[in-house]
């Protein structure tokens, strides 16, 4: 399992061709308090920076981007519930989606933990 | 705007506090404080909540006639408002819609006028321009903070005690802490509450004795548009401007009957037209169903999806729970419970007009 970065603030945690997706603690204090999350239903496929669905904090709405292309395998419904959860734990528990990557090679163009940290520093 | 972002006498203060600075209007204004946009919101709907609005412009309007004068430029009555209260009105143009929204106090050798930041140097031009024989002082030497929410009058009169015999829209000198200051019970959350006007030089110390009390947090713009959202308080440049009338906007009540019957004010054409016979549009509350915020410029479809108007305002509003927006509509579609579709990402999402304010007023009268 090895964890990548965007520069849209997303992780992507792989095991195989899977993955599951998520939004940085960084960009989940920048949104500040969430307050709607809309995701994509299982099976719908994305191209890669396609947008995927939205979150919208108090002040804004921001578009989620796909960061490699694949198929939804479930939805976090927990995040659409209580959306406080992508405040409080983003980078686990606050989980968005977990994917099937189309293609593992994309990967490539995405950081490592130590690139993302360099890039919010 | 251009250059670096003006700074108002409470910068380091916000800083201090870990406020998010961004720029508004230009000026460095904290959006928020590490408790966040919610927390804060909710602070001033149950305690107390300490807002900067320094960026405001402060004028003082000085010369024997400034009442009859200033009633040249705005609907509302001024001459006849007494020493000590304080009225809301508008800066109207020929169009008969709004230049800008204003507070005016009669400060009993003088009128003092508080304008928005955004429109503060084009309100002042307008008013050198327009009112003759009258002194126009901008007291940039001058912060503002208010004090807003159920716990306000403990917070503010334990520090100037003078304050808690104020009534809504009434306006004194007053000691804080020491400091002289214009203490005016009025605002823009919905809430009881104080404006304070004070030295700049004294703001930080103002502002840190009204933060010491255990009821009053700061708070950021951010739960300053969510509170006078869920109020029903209109924003110039978002839900009155120069595309829009009082009447429309649902001010009639900011126009008084002598200013009615006599006219005198620019626009008054077609505002007393509106007066008589009703707008084409009124700004109404929006409540949609679900949880998507309908914001800006979201556009407003009737039962078939033709267009019949659009959200000047909206967002979440933490009191209510969900989301809220103001918009204005066709008159026909004003009435409260109209449903009505928003089209939120090319979703039309189900709606209903509902009468303003979207939580009550909670005023000292």
């Amino acid at each position: 399992m090895s964890t990548f970065y965007t520069d849209d603030h997303e992780w992507v945690r792989v095991t195989g061709d899977h993955a599951v997706v998520g939004i940085t603690r960084h960009a989940a204090d920048q949104l500040g308090d969430v307050v709607f999350v809309e995701l994509r239903a299982a099976g719908e496929r994305f191209a890669k920076s396609d947008e995927i669905g939205v979150i919208e904090s108090v002040k804004a709405a921001s578009p989620i981007y796909a960061p490699v292309a694949g198929e939804v395998i479930q939805t976090n419904q927990a995040v659409v519930d209580v959306t406080s959860i992508l405040n409080d734990d983003p980078e686990a528990t606050g989980w968005l989606y977990k994917i099937k990557l189309a293609d593992v090679a994309e990967l490539d163009g995405l950081m490592d933990a130590d690139a993302y940290a360099a890039l919010i520093a | 705007m251009t250059g670096q972002p003006k700074r108002t006498p409470l910068h380091d203060l916000h800083v201090e506090l870990g406020g998010k600075i961004v720029d508004f209007a230009g000026w460095a204004m904290p959006v928020q404080y590490p408790a966040g946009i919610i927390a804060e919101h909710n602070a001033c709907r149950t305690k107390a909540a300490l807002f900067d609005v320094s960026h405001m412009g402060q004028v003082e309007l000085h010369g024997e006639l400034a009442a009859a004068e200033l009633e040249r430029l705005v609907p509302s009555a001024m001459v006849g408002l007494a020493p000590g209260k304080a009225r809301y009105t508008m800066f109207t143009n020929q169009n008969g819609s709004i230049l800008d929204d204003l507070i005016v106090s009669n400060a009993g050798d003088h009128l003092f006028v508080v304008v928005n930041a955004a429109m503060r140097d084009q309100d002042i031009a307008h008013m050198r321009d327009n009112l003759a024989g009258i002194r126009v002082v901008e007291r940039s030497d001058l912060a503002l903070v208010a004090v807003q929410g159920p716990k306000a009058e403990a917070v503010v009169a334990s520090l100037a005690p003078a304050a808690a015999h104020l009534r809504f829209m009434e306006t004194a000198k007053a000691d804080l802490a020491g400091i002289p200051c214009r203490i005016s019970r009025l605002g823009y959350t919905g809430e009881d509450g104080y404006e304070i006007s004070m030295p700049a030089s004294e703001a930080e110390k103002v502002a840190r004795a009204l933060l010491a009390h255990e009821d009053c947090e700061p708070a950021g713009l951010g739960a300053r548009d969510s509170l006078r959202l869920e109020a029903g308080l209109c924003l110039y440049g978002n839900d009155i401007d120069t595309r829009t009338s009082p009447i429309e906007a649902q001010l009639n009540w900011a126009i008084q009957k002598r200013r009615r019957e006599e006219g005198g004010f620019p626009g008054e054409e077609r505002i007393l037209r509106e007066l008589a016979s009703g707008p084409a549009r009124k700004l109404v509350g929006l409540l949609p169903e679900g949880r998507a915020p309908a914001r800006q410029s979201t556009q407003i479809v009737d039962a078939v999806g033709a267009v019949i108007g659009e959200v000047t305002s909206g967002g979440f509003g933490p009191t209510v729970g969900g989301p809220v927006s103001l918009g204005y509509v066709l008159a026909s579609h004003a009435a409260p419970d109209t449903p009505v579709s928003l089209v939120i990402r090319g979703n039309p999402v189900p709606a209903r007009v509902v009468s303003l304010p979207f939580v009550p007023h909670n005023y000292k009268r």
